[in-house]
């Protein structure tokens, strides 16, 4: 009986508690900056797309819901032809985001994904791309990744020596 | 076998190998790069070092590395040993100070070699904060993409190309820490086994660029056993596919056959399969609508197979399973072989002569390991590239065992000391051909006759080894170059002949085996190898069947004839009149064919086929190996399937049975054991379609490949059932039996720690060695040691040199002669403009320079061709290059006339 009275008790206590609950849609959720929802793909300060088309994202994912295929512009930069996440299948895990090395692919504080058909969470690159760096502003792959596709010449990225002279002889 | 200790466990190991081939075949993980089984050590890298004791009391030892190491008995090593593993870890590190960050978008990211060593040496982080060394690249042709930045100077590239394959334009430059490898400036790799630089190279310098246009990691690949469908030595390879395009094709290491290396044409040729110019659909001619579904078709084929008399002409590039299907719908009598008659009767001859089972067909390796090597009449380095590549290795082995006979100490794997020991000595190699050919440098005796004379010399050279065949008169100075190769190959323990049918001469074929079963009486053991025109020649000449030609003249004397032509561009292989009298004499045409060539422009019906991509079936290579190729993928259209399947079909609608059955490839090889006794054995040339492991089918595809919930997911977002394969034991998915399958079944080689080809070394018996429980095919020749088989005595008349009348010959070109090869891009890129060959002296009476025009006369029909002086032809012979798209036949070993000046616009 006792306990019977405490419940209740402590049941009216929390109704003058701060709530956990907010008023959502109308009110929106506050989110940690490194919460896994959304997955976008980012581009470079120049506005490129960091995206090379590696497949690191695909064989990491344990869903195995990303599927892209690379291919090549005229100056030898890669990036996907298609980039395509089935978000019917994704767990919000982040493997993608760790596995990428050009920072391309990041998982945003944004949960807001739903949809009355499952067909529309197949996303496309058109869907994914967004017009930022998101969270890792600087950094563009092919300023130190040694190779030339149009960015940079060789020899003229970060840490690079000037090309060899392959006549010299000097020591 | 000698006994040693290898962190104080005890091995027992072959003698004559270094220690680093010794732990790698104990399954210990040693970490190299400059190493290769088939390049030998050199000690260029430092990175295997192990430590080597004295004795067992010996705790302190020394750094050794181990492929310099000879295995002596009672060897006590630690490749555990703290101080070893950091020398290892130290090495990697100096090597990767200038390794670019560039692993993402590097081709060979995944089945990288480098990628794994530093896994398994443990360097994970890099300290060193310089600059790295950058170097600018080059143009490498269509193949191959250098990226220079790349490069740990192991200088495998250089020893493969220059040394084994005998490529002169790649080379080292500069010095010490800038060694740039690559050409001395921008232009096409000459050398036409370069593709293997791509397999070589241990990072990724050097790359297949036609992967790079539709770049897949190997992860990704569904990949499956095959054979290389663009010559008749039958190379395993391995074809990886992605979203239904073939994506690459690597080497699938054989040790009977390919080895590790294979040529560009078999590498790069796959593109025909991607070509916008195949056939998709079935088309029914002559109507409103001519792309059909299969109802429809079947309906028209009902009334065409019906009340008419059918005959089928035969492929050579069709597997045995389609011709043999083909033989069974149109009956025995009504198949013809799709080749013309003068090529038809040389591969009899051929076939003929291998099933007296005297002589021992030579296998590739058999070549790389004879002695003495006598090649008559055929152009191999252009007909079959890779058997050229194995020549170059017999004459460079020979040498070597010739110069360490005197010098005990030095092992075989000891490549740099053989270099200098050996210096420009070689072994025995007689070069007879029409014209100069790449082998010549390293020929001891080179001979260019015609191939009358050609065959003239052969039997001279059977005479020497056996006075009682007759006499040929020759002059005196070819008499001293045939005593000269009778002695060579008398001497020799294991020589071999080659011949082949790209001469048009049957005199060649029995000279060749004249002088083989000579060789053999001397007591030597003496092997045999023909070269057939294409990848399943031998198995189409193994039916027997009448010749194009016959079926011809049947069409033109009876009335209501359906052909069925499989697989076959006649306008290739016969005249264009006589295609042309063929198709317009027979009632309905129906064609089979995986292209769009001038033969399906005639077809009232066309069928599409499968390539050996899309599809299963075996092929005979010029051994009589019969070899099983698997199905890759399946493709979109359901209507693109095996010729074979088809034509089954054909005969249950002909037979008007509606249930009918199901085939798997190994069915209709029994029926072709049946029908034709000479296939004996063949359907036990790969393991059956029911065949598992512990109840599990094979996987196509590796553990970790990706994509699997997304790839279809634009399509409909539910996952279709994976797509079953009931022809073979493999299935279309990743799940399945994650071990060793055996040898004939291996889709890719992979084993932990090792993503690159590198770990071909896991499935094999020993570095290099044959694979565990190699099956290599089935031979369908027997050898039968005491046959008596007699010889040939017909001898040719020599080659007389006609007035204005010259003797036409096709030369082949690695590029652009095979015919589904040219469909690729780059071997079209590289396929030679239509030309005319003459010898210098009668270019000289014709007053014809270099690059002129001249008109050539051939069945009536007058070509103006360039002309092309080649001073090693011999007088009174002119060469036209065959099979290229666009030329019509021409009529080889036949006389032409040449016209100067008139053609001109």
């Amino acid at each position: 009986m006792l306990s019977h009275i405490r419940t209740m008790w402590l049941v009216f206590l929390h109704l003058f508690r701060k709530k956990e609950t907010i008023e959502y849609p109308e009110e929106k959720v506050d989110l940690h900056p490194r919460y896994r929802g959304r997955i976008v793909l980012t581009k470079d300060p120049d506005g490129g797309e960091r995206c090379v088309g590696c497949y690191l994202c695909a064989v990491a994912c344990p869903v195995d819901c990303i599927a892209l295929q690379a291919t090549e512009d005229e100056y030898g930069r890669r990036y996907p032809d298609f980039f395509r996440i089935n978000f019917s299948r994704c767990i919000f895990c982040g493997f993608c985001e760790d596995a990428c090395p050009t920072y391309a692919i990041q998982l945003i504080p944004d949960f807001e994904m739903a949809e009355y058909n499952r067909q529309n969470l197949v996303f496309e690159k058109e869907d994914l791309l967004i017009d930022s760096q998101g969270k890792y502003p600087g950094y563009n792959f092919y300023r130190v990744a040694g190779l030339e596709a149009g960015v940079k010449k060789k020899g003229e990225g970060v840490n690079e020596e000037a090309p060899v002279d392959v006549h010299s002889l000097l020591p | 076998m000698s006994t040693i200790y290898i962190d104080n466990k005890t091995y027992e190991v072959k003698q004559g190998k270094n220690l680093l081939e010794a732990c790698l075949g104990l399954g210990i993980d040693v970490p190299y790069f400059c190493w290769h089984p088939a390049l030998g050590s050199v000690g260029a890298c430092r990175q295997c070092a192990v430590k080597v004791f004295k004795d067992e009391n010996d705790t302190h030892g020394k750094l050794m590395m181990s492929c310099m190491e000879n295995i002596k008995e009672g060897l006590r090593v630690s490749v555990a040993d703290k101080t070893a593993q950091a020398f290892r870890s130290q090495v990697i590190e100096w090597l990767m100070t200038n390794h670019p960050h560039d692993c993402p978008v590097c081709d060979e990211g995944g089945s990288c070699h480098l990628q794994d060593m530093t896994v398994m040496t443990g360097h994970d982080y890099r300290r060193y904060h310089f600059k790295k060394r950058t170097y600018t690249n080059q143009y490498l042709g269509p193949f191959i993409h250098h990226e220079m930045n790349r490069c740990i100077q192991c200088y495998r590239c250089v020893r493969y190309y220059h040394d084994y394959a005998g490529g002169k334009d790649l080379n080292v430059f500069a010095a010490h820490n800038h060694v740039y490898f690559g050409r001395e400036w921008d232009g096409v790799l000459q050398s036409p086994f370069s593709g293997n630089l791509a397999e070589v190279c241990p990072t990724g310098v050097f790359t297949d660029k036609t992967l790079r246009e539709h770049y897949t990691r190997k992860w990704d690949l569904t990949t499956a056993p095959s054979v290389c469908q663009h010559c008749s030595v039958g190379c395993n390879t391995i074809a990886g596919e992605r979203y239904e395009k073939v994506r690459c094709i690597t080497n699938r290491f054989n040790s009977q056959i390919n080895g590790y290396f294979l040529c560009d044409r078999g590498r790069f040729g796959y593109e025909f399969v991607n070509s916008a110019n195949r056939i998709t659909q079935p088309l029914v001619r002559h109507q409103a609508v001519e792309a059909v579904d299969e109802a429809t078709l079947m309906g028209h084929m009902r009334k065409l197979l019906s009340g008419q008399t059918l005959i089928g002409i035969g492929s050579p590039r069709a597997s045995v399973e389609s011709n043999t299907a083909l033989m069974q719908l149109v009956g025995r009598e009504n198949f013809y072989q799709g080749i013309s008659d003068n090529v038809g009767f040389i591969e009899r001859r051929i076939v003929e002569v291998m099933q007296t089972g005297a002589v021992q067909p030579a296998s590739l390796q058999d070549i790389q390991q004879s002695d003495a090597i006598l090649v008559l009449g055929e152009d191999i380095w252009n007909t079959a590239p890779v058997m050229a590549l194995s020549v170059r290795q017999s004459v460079l082995k020979t040498a070597a065992h010739q110069a360490l006979e005197h010098n005990e100490g030095i092992p075989m794997w000891h490549d740099a000391a053989i270099h200098e020991l050996v210096q420009h000595e070689k072994g025995f190699l007689a070069n007879c051909t029409i014209s100069a050919s790449p082998l010549d440098e390293i020929s001891t005796c080179v001979l260019r006759h015609a191939p009358d004379d050609l065959a003239r010399l052969g039997f001279a050279i059977a005479h020497q080894l056996n006075g009682w065949l007759p006499r040929v008169l020759v002059d005196e100075d070819t008499l001293a170059y045939i005593i000269d190769i009778a002695v060579f190959l008398q001497q020799a323990k294991r020589p071999v002949i080659i011949s082949g049918t790209s001469c048009y001469n049957e005199a060649l074929i029995r000279a060749a085996f004249d002088i083989a079963v000579a060789c053999k009486a001397t007591g030597n053991e003496v092997r045999l190898a023909y070269v057939m025109p294409e990848c399943n020649s031998m198995g189409l000449a193994m039916m027997q069947a009448p010749s194009f030609e016959s079926a011809v003249l049947r069409t033109t004397r009876e009335k209501n004839i359906t052909a069925i032509v499989l697989e076959n561009d006649l306008y290739r292989n016969v005249p264009a009149l006589v295609a042309d009298l063929f198709f317009n004499s027979v009632e309905h045409c129906i064609v089979l064919d995986s292209l769009n060539n001038p033969t399906t422009q005639q077809a009232d019906i066309l069928i599409p086929a499968a390539t050996f991509a899309e599809g299963d079936g075996t092929l005979v290579n010029y051994e009589g190996r019969a070899q099983r190729f698997f199905q890759v993928f399946m493709p979109g259209h359901t209507t693109l399937r095996e010729s074979w399947k088809w034509l089954l079909k054909m005969k249950a609608v002909r037979a008007g049975d509606t249930n009918n059955g199901v085939y798997h490839p190994e069915d209709v090889l029994a029926q072709a054991e049946q029908l034709l006794p000479q296939f004996a054995g063949i359907s036990d040339s790969a393991p059956h379609h029911d065949f598992r492991i512990n109840g599990q089918a094979l996987p196509r595809e590796p553990h970790r490949y990706s994509g699997r919930t997304a790839m279809l997911s634009n399509l409909a977002v539910s996952e279709p059932k994976p797509k079953q394969d009931d022809d073979s034991p493999f299935s279309f998915t990743m799940e399945g039996y994650p071990g060793m399958p055996p040898s004939p079944l291996i889709p890719f080689f992979w084993s932990p720690g090792w993503n690159s080809i590198q770990a071909v070394n896991k499935y094999q018996q020993e570095p290099g060695g044959a694979l565990k429980n190699e099956q290599a095919g089935k031979l369908l020749f027997a050898y039968i040691p005491d046959a008596k088989p007699g010889y040939f005595k017909d001898i040719p008349e020599a080659f007389v040199v006609r007035n204005n009348k010259w003797l036409l010959f096709p030369q082949y070109h690695l590029f652009g002669s095979e015919e589904l090869s040219a469909y690729a891009e780059g071997v079209r890129e590289l396929s030679p403009e239509p030309y005319v060959a003459l010898s210098a002296n009668d270019a000289a009476q014709l007053g014809l320079g270099h690059g002129q025009t001249v008109t050539v006369k051939v069945f009536e029909q007058a070509y103006d061709l360039q002309v092309q002086i080649d001073s090693s032809l011999p007088n009174g012979l002119v060469l036209i290059p065959a099979g290229l798209q666009n030329m019509p036949v021409m009529n080889w070993n036949g006389y032409v006339s040449l016209i100067k000046g008139s053609g001109k616009p």
